[in-house]
């Protein structure tokens, strides 16, 4: 089974090969800067790490992406294009703990949330959604628990679904804010089972994460994030022990 | 030309079922008093648009009304924008403000005309019949039938063409804009259609009755199901059963129809926190029992394991020291006892409780499950 059955709205093929290109960006809350004027490109296909420090700006680069989030200065394009146009070839996966899972929905009715936006305002979604949905968990392991109420998830089931809501909206960018945080070992290994669907199938995927270890294994380009982008490119020549503590501090060399 | 009875208890049912549907939302965005903030503000709408028009019969008397709930609606959501005053906090700021210049209004500028805070506040459903409709000479029946019927078609339509979008952004309206689903609009979109609705309806209930049917149906059928679609199906028909509940209340005591109305809901409510299924107190004090004893069951198979062929086993596991062991009062360690040896999981040797075989697996099994830690109860 190819990992995306059906190929919809393809985004145009950015000439210098960059998903993402960002230039002096920076982001306040409250005239208190998040981001320092960041300049940061992702080329598309690679799986990205994003690593840096409590409030190193982690979410809110991805929420500048996303046009959540309303930068002071500083320009965005995702496929060459401005994030509000761009918007349809990206799929989220927000910390788990942004949503009330106490909502009445059931595990199912969260990952057709995924194929909203193919379907625009008022439709309903049809059979070839719950379809495509089914499929989405199946891939992260969950197809058995699809009527299972939201409520009654495990923190990683929780993250799972989040991630197959994603995936059942068939996406060309996927932006993830701390998936392996708090999840089990099961969980872990269906995420990075996905991260290496989507590589195979031509997917940037950008993960906000925080084990340092595991950066090396699951991922080959990395950026280092503390309100000033500190070093991006390939884990190879950017993850090394002096950019870390340019990042970190003298903190990072106990990690390591 | 029906009964007045029947004619009551229909726009009472009506008006039930039609604050159901927003309600529902309001429910689940932890909104449920925004339809308490709009009822008092519209207020200042009526005078307002009174002193304007200068004729209490005037159908722009319940346009200005809306316009007032929305312009609530839309300040609390400014005020709670800035950052500097959370949501319930904008809430007490912007509508007894609203209400009190509206009080001001009809004291100052209404002067001897008849605006009745009583009629506001507690509605007269039995008024009803006496409000009619009529056409070229034609009695067409009550007013309240036709504006409740209509804004039920209303709210149905509205919930059916956008049950999607708002699922969606009330869940998670980060994804619902990244989707390009305006929460926002949605938002006041839901705030417009409970502002109607409270004007509509308020004008035959009153202000408490309205409250009491926008957040009592959706609070008691969160209780009674898990389901987004049944707890709207549910809401409806628990507004229509307090509707006619209430009436029969009424009628039979001879009470306020709208304060019955609401007495029938509340009781509808404490029912379900009681006896629900799931959520239910009972429920869920039966649950937390099962797990209690769940637990003791597995504390105890992997007590004797833990001891099993040791020194200390006549000591450990015997059946006048286990429950000093486990810190347990002797009763309850009797009835685990006992229900393990229903389980087949222990057997007594004299006063020597020994593991089955199946006994001896089952602990195994929590222990290997949990990576040797202490069972967590599920």
């Amino acid at each position: 089974m190819p990992f995306f059955p059906s190929v919809l709205h393809e985004p145009p093929t950015p000439v210098d090969g960059l998903a993402i290109e960002v230039a002096d960006l920076t982001v306040m809350y409250d005239e208190r800067p998040v981001l320092w004027d960041v300049d940061w490109q992702v080329p598309a296909g690679v799986r990205m790490a994003v690593v840096g420090p409590n409030g190193a700006g982690k979410t809110t680069l991805l929420r500048s992406i996303l046009g959540l989030v309303r930068p002071v200065t500083g320009s965005i394009t995702v496929f060459g294009r401005p994030p509000a146009e761009a918007r349809r070839w990206i799929a989220y996966v927000p910390q788990r703990t942004a949503v009330d899972w106490d909502f009445p929905a059931t595990v199912l009715d969260v990952v057709m949330m995924g194929r909203y936006g193919h379907l625009g305002w008022v439709r309903r979604p049809g059979a070839q959604d719950r379809e495509r949905a089914m499929e989405a968990l199946a891939q992260v392991g969950m197809a058995d628990l699809a009527h299972r109420q939201i409520g009654q998830l495990s923190a990683g089931q929780q993250q799972r679904v989040f991630v197959a809501r994603a995936l059942a909206q068939d996406a060309w960018l996927y932006l993830m804010d701390e998936p392996f945080a708090g999840v089990d070992a099961i969980t872990e290994q269906a995420i990075v089972e996905v991260l290496r669907g989507l590589k195979a199938a031509g997917r940037t995927v950008i993960v906000v994460h925080h084990d340092l270890q595991t950066v090396p294994l699951y991922f080959e380009w990395v950026t280092l994030l503390n309100v000033r982008c500190v070093a991006c490119g390939p884990v190879a020549t950017t993850f090394t022990a002096d950019s870390l503590r340019q990042t970190y501090g003298e903190r990072a060399i106990v990690a390591l | 030309m029906l009964a007045p009875q029947v004619e009551i208890m229909l726009v009472a049912a009506l008006a039930g079922a039609a604050c159901a549907l927003p309600g529902v939302f309001l429910f689940l965005r932890r909104m449920a008093l925004v339809g308490d903030a709009i009822s008092h503000a519209i207020l200042f709408g009526i005078v307002v648009t009174f002193l304007i028009v200068r004729d209490l019969r005037s159908p722009w008397l319940l346009i200005g009304a809306a316009g007032t709930g929305v312009l609530t609606a839309v300040a609390v959501e400014a005020l709670r924008r800035t950052g500097r005053v959370k949501e319930d906090a904008a809430l007490g700021l912007v509508f007894p403000a609203l209400f009190s210049l509206g009080v001001v209004g009809i004291a100052r500028g209404v002067g001897n005309i008849h605006l009745d805070l009583d009629a506001v506040l507690l509605g007269e459903l039995a008024f009803v019949p006496f409000d009619r409709l009529t056409w070229r000479g034609w009695d067409l029946g009550p007013r309240g039938v036709w504006v409740m019927g209509g804004l039920l078609l209303l709210n149905l339509t509205m919930i059916l063409a956008f049950y999607k979008e708002w699922t969606l952004s009330t869940f998670d309206p980060d994804l619902a804009e990244i989707l390009g689903f305006r929460p926002a609009v949605l938002h006041d979109l839901l705030m417009g259609m409970t502002a109607l609705t409270v004007v509509a309806a308020f004008d035959v209930a009153g202000v408490v009755l309205v409250v009491a049917m926008l957040v009592v149906p959706p609070a008691t059928a969160a209780l009674l199901t898990d389901h987004l679609a049944r707890m709207l199906g549910l809401s409806v028909l628990l507004g229509l059963a307090s509707a006619l509940g209430g009436y029969g209340l009424a009628y039979a005591l001879d009470l306020s129809i709208a304060g019955s109305m609401a007495t029938v809901g509340g009781i509808l409510f404490a029912l379900a926190f009681l006896g629900a299924p799931g959520h239910g107190l009972i429920a869920q004090a039966r649950q937390a029992a099962r797990q209690r004893r769940h637990l003791a069951q597995q504390m105890l198979v992997i007590h004797l394991l833990s001891h099993e062929g040791t020194e200390a086993e006549h000591e450990e596991n015997c059946l006048r020291t286990l429950p000093l062991h486990l810190r347990w009062d002797p009763a309850f360690a009797a009835r685990v006892i006992e229900q393990a040896e229903q389980m087949g999981w222990v057997v007594r040797e004299g006063e020597l409780l020994r593991l089955t075989e199946a006994g001896r697996q089952a602990a195994c099994e929590i222990i290997g499950s949990n990576g040797g830690m202490m069972p967590l109860s599920r």
